[in-house]
């Protein structure tokens, strides 16, 4: 077995040890520890990405003593890897990007607490990414659920402290179902590991034998992570909990916490209950249905919002409503298209919401859409990347949302019955998605009068003002344009991936 | 008067202070119990009246009911798909639960070759006579060391929202010990005895559950409660002034930090040797002995440790906001 093997486990483990050292340690120290150890994964998932493509193949690798059915293991392959990358880069960047308002936002004898969620937080994205148990899933949905919730309320106001209130309840609910999910389908087949669920999956529905439970187990655990990942019509938990949690928070929040829900989802469509069986059971129809009315209720919502983090919120529903809705279509082309949907709308979305911040910054740190009159001009920087966003999400070429959006209408060519809603509520989704996008970015670029910017306590700030976030924002488009431009060799690392993932 | 000793000196022996508490004639509480009686739940009419003006402003003005008739029918639709929703998941639970395997029934497909291993050979290949102990801590480690972590941050989003960092002026802390004296009562006699009997037996039985937790029923989790239990019994006997002289917050932040990073670390060491088929020199010793299977007994250590400390610090936070 060689060395690099080992990086996965010691990258939950390394980033598991780093929550509870950080309590011990101050606020900087802990902050110093939690890039250190996001990119120290980084650079070790890097190495995991390429033992995988050159190997070709996916391993497993043994947490303990004893083979899988009776311990616990780990399975890593291209796409797992790739996706521990990705989320290593954009959880770095956020970090880095909204370094400033942790400090402002955050009492200073709790600054340590936020890194002890991150840290934990991470370690769970990791064991979801890579677990092949679906009970050790579970476990690391709990620790999701709860340091999502902590970074929701670090910034102890009403408002937050309500929208954490209400993320707890929805993400509870979710991971109840989920948790009732797996209890039905450990009764019905008698195991855990999920390849041999899924042994178990197949001969069952050969037999014909209880077609009720598994039928009800899979839509519980759909819903349960549809809950948790804020599909359209549970997605009241949403606009809170994104608009008015610390910019790192909501960055993280949107582009991280929920994609690591889908990739369970994705994990216990292929590998637990099998995709022809998920296809078959018509779940997959409710979760389009949902899917879609997300995309077009979701940029109703955001069309309506005068405050421009809510906007930006909203916008994630619909983004989940496209992802869900790949998965809808049945395809394996769906499944590719949905899962390079959710890298370039955690990139998107999180470039969004730094760039969004450092807006309102100069603004005099209003976030009403009014206020923002002329503030690309005051925020050089901000203002731009804010546009590269906005364009990646409209949908323009160069960028990563014009990749996504391209492939969901390759794959709806290709499915049979959903061609027509699919590509209607792509083009509908997409004038939306302009309407509010560009009205934000044509009223950033307007110029304001000198006499009201004077009385409305706008600030210039310049790149060199805070170099830490500068070089985040530039990151972001950097990597927006390679998601953008150089989409060919991705999608075919994750059509490998996918392969290797059954 | 038969008796031996003076009047001065048979006041100070204990049956003087029994007759006195027979015969009513002293209340041991008198004097001694220190506690601040609680205010009757009184509201003057002016917060009344502010609160229904604002309960009908929220009506007018937010959600603008005159002008916007679909949100009473929103209501209304929204009860009714509320119980026709809860009416549709029960069916739904209860047809599946219905078609699920008998419980109980031989051949059901959870008796398979996982559990009978766990069963035939868990003794030998764990040295845990407890096989339950066996599997959490030695088969299925990888989720334990998960689960005594959402121990840990839930313990750290609970002192997010409740801890009290002393930075505004209204939370002094004087202020904090008066208004903690509210709920608890101080020097209450009959809990002083009751605690000072009880409490160590408490204690020492959950050291007994944790130690043995692979020898008979029990474990870290379980002795670790009972010893939470036990700790928390005694501050509300003896107050914070008693506890903290042994319980700080950076006791807790020590101890915490110790036990995961001491479990963490320990099952690196297995994870690595048994991914990299490499053997464990750890022996498990004979079955049956306090000193045996493995690391299952510094595992379950680690394990009371954080749930007792966890326990104990989650009450301290909603009583009072810090240590």
């Amino acid at each position: 077995m060689a060395f690099v093997q080992n990086f996965p486990f010691f990258s939950i483990i390394l980033s598991l040890f780093s929550g509870p050292l950080s309590s011990i340690l101050g606020g900087k120290a802990a902050k110093r520890l939690n890039i250190a150890v996001i990119s120290m994964i980084g650079i070790m998932s890097c190495a995991v990405l390429s033992f995988t493509i050159s190997s070709g193949e996916s391993y497993v690798y043994m947490m303990g003593h004893f083979p899988a059915p009776w311990g616990n293991e780990i399975r890593v392959g291209v796409l797992e890897a790739s996706m521990a990358v990705f989320f290593c880069v954009i959880m770095l960047l956020c970090m880095l990007g909204g370094e400033r308002e942790r400090l402002a936002e955050i009492e200073p004898e709790k600054q340590n607490l936020y890194y002890i969620m991150v840290n934990l937080l991470l370690s769970s994205l990791l064991a979801l990414i890579y677990t092949n148990d679906l009970f050790t899933a579970y476990v690391f949905v709990e620790i999701n659920t709860i340091s999502a919730c902590g970074l929701i309320m670090i910034k102890q106001n009403g408002r937050n402290i309500e929208a954490a209130t209400r993320y707890m309840i929805m993400s509870l609910l979710g991971s109840g179902l989920l948790l009732l999910g797996i209890c039905f389908l450990y009764d019905l087949t008698g195991h855990l590991l999920m390849s041999n669920i899924k042994e178990q999956v197949q001969l069952l529905n050969e037999s014909g034998d209880y077609h009720i439970p598994l039928l009800v187990s899979l839509s519980l655990m759909s819903v349960g992570l549809a809950i948790k990942s804020a599909l359209y019509p549970f997605h009241a938990w949403l606009p809170d909990a994104y608009g008015y949690s610390t910019l790192s928070s909501a960055a993280i929040l949107s582009s991280l916490v929920s994609k690591g829900y889908i990739f369970l989802l994705v994990k216990i469509f292929y590998r637990v209950v099998g995709f022809d069986i998920v296809r078959d059971s018509k779940v997959i129809n409710v979760l389009f249905v949902f899917g879609v009315a997300g995309m077009i209720m979701g940029s109703v919502s955001a069309i309506k919002e005068n405050n421009i983090r809510r906007m930006i919120a909203y916008s994630s529903v619909a983004q989940i409503g496209y992802i869900y809705m790949g998965f809808g279509l049945g395809t394996t082309a769906g499944v590719i298209a949905s899962i390079y949907h959710i890298v370039s709308h955690a990139a998107t979305k999180s470039l969004l919401f730094v760039a969004a911040s450092g807006i309102t910054e100069a603004s005099g740190d209003s976030t009403d859409f009014f206020d923002l009159t002329g503030a690309g001009y005051r925020n050089k920087l901000a203002g731009v990347a804010f546009t590269v966003g906005s364009l990646s999400m409209v949908g323009f070429p160069m960028f990563a949302g014009f990749i996504s959006k391209i492939l969901f209408a390759q794959a709806a060519v290709e499915s049979l019955h959903k061609v027509l809603p699919t590509l209607i509520a792509l083009a509908l989704s997409t004038i939306l998605n302009a309407v509010y996008f560009m009205k934000t970015v044509i009223r950033i670029y307007t110029p304001e009068k000198k006499s009201v910017a004077a009385q409305k306590g706008h600030t210039m700030i310049r790149i060199m003002d805070n170099p830490v976030k500068s070089a985040a924002l530039v990151c972001f488009i950097l990597l927006n344009l390679i998601l953008g431009l150089c989409s060919e060799p991705i999608v075919r690392l994750f059509q490998n991936g996918l392969n290797m993932f059954t | 008067m038969s008796r031996k000793v003076s009047d001065q000196e048979y006041k100070k022996t204990r049956s003087y202070r029994m007759k006195q508490w027979f015969d009513g004639s002293k209340d041991l509480f008198l004097d001694e119990l220190e506690m601040k009686p609680q205010k009757e739940f009184t509201e003057d009419h002016r917060t009344v009246r502010q609160r229904e003006e604002e309960k009908r402003r929220l009506f007018e003005r937010v959600y603008d009911i005159k002008h916007n008739p679909e949100i009473t029918v929103f209501n209304k639709i929204y009860r009714l798909f509320c119980v026709c929703f809860c009416i549709f998941l029960v069916i739904m639970l209860l047809t599946a639960v219905s078609n699920l395997p008998t419980t109980g029934h031989a051949d059901n497909p959870v008796n398979n070759e996982v559990s009978r291993r766990y069963i035939e050979n868990g003794l030998q290949e764990t040295g845990s006579v407890n096989i339950v102990t066996g599997m959490i801590l030695d088969y299925r480690a990888f989720d334990t060391l998960g689960e005594s972590h959402v121990l840990f941050i839930a313990t750290c989003t609970v002192l997010i929202l409740l801890r009290n960092d002393r930075k505004k002026g209204k939370n002094s802390i004087a202020d904090m010990e008066e208004n903690d004296r509210i709920h608890e009562p101080k020097n209450d006699v009959i809990l002083q005895t009751a605690a000072r009997i009880l409490v160590p037996p408490i204690v020492i039985f959950g050291i007994y559950v944790i130690l043995c937790g692979h020898l008979g029923p029990g474990g870290g989790f379980s002795g670790g409660a009972v010893i939470g239990a036990g700790l928390i019994l005694y501050l509300n006997a003896f107050g914070f002034a008693k506890t903290e002289r042994f319980f700080k917050a950076s006791t807790y932040k020590k101890l915490s930090f110790g036990a995961l990073a001491c479990y963490a670390l320990s099952k690196c060491y297995s994870f690595y040797t048994g991914a990299n088929h490499i053997e464990s020199v750890i022996p498990l010793g004979t079955p049956g002995a306090i000193l045996s299977s493995g690391l299952i007994l510094l595992l379950n250590i680690c394990v009371g440790i954080v749930v007792a400390g966890t326990m104990y610090t989650f009450y301290v936070m909603f009583r009072k906001g810090g240590y």
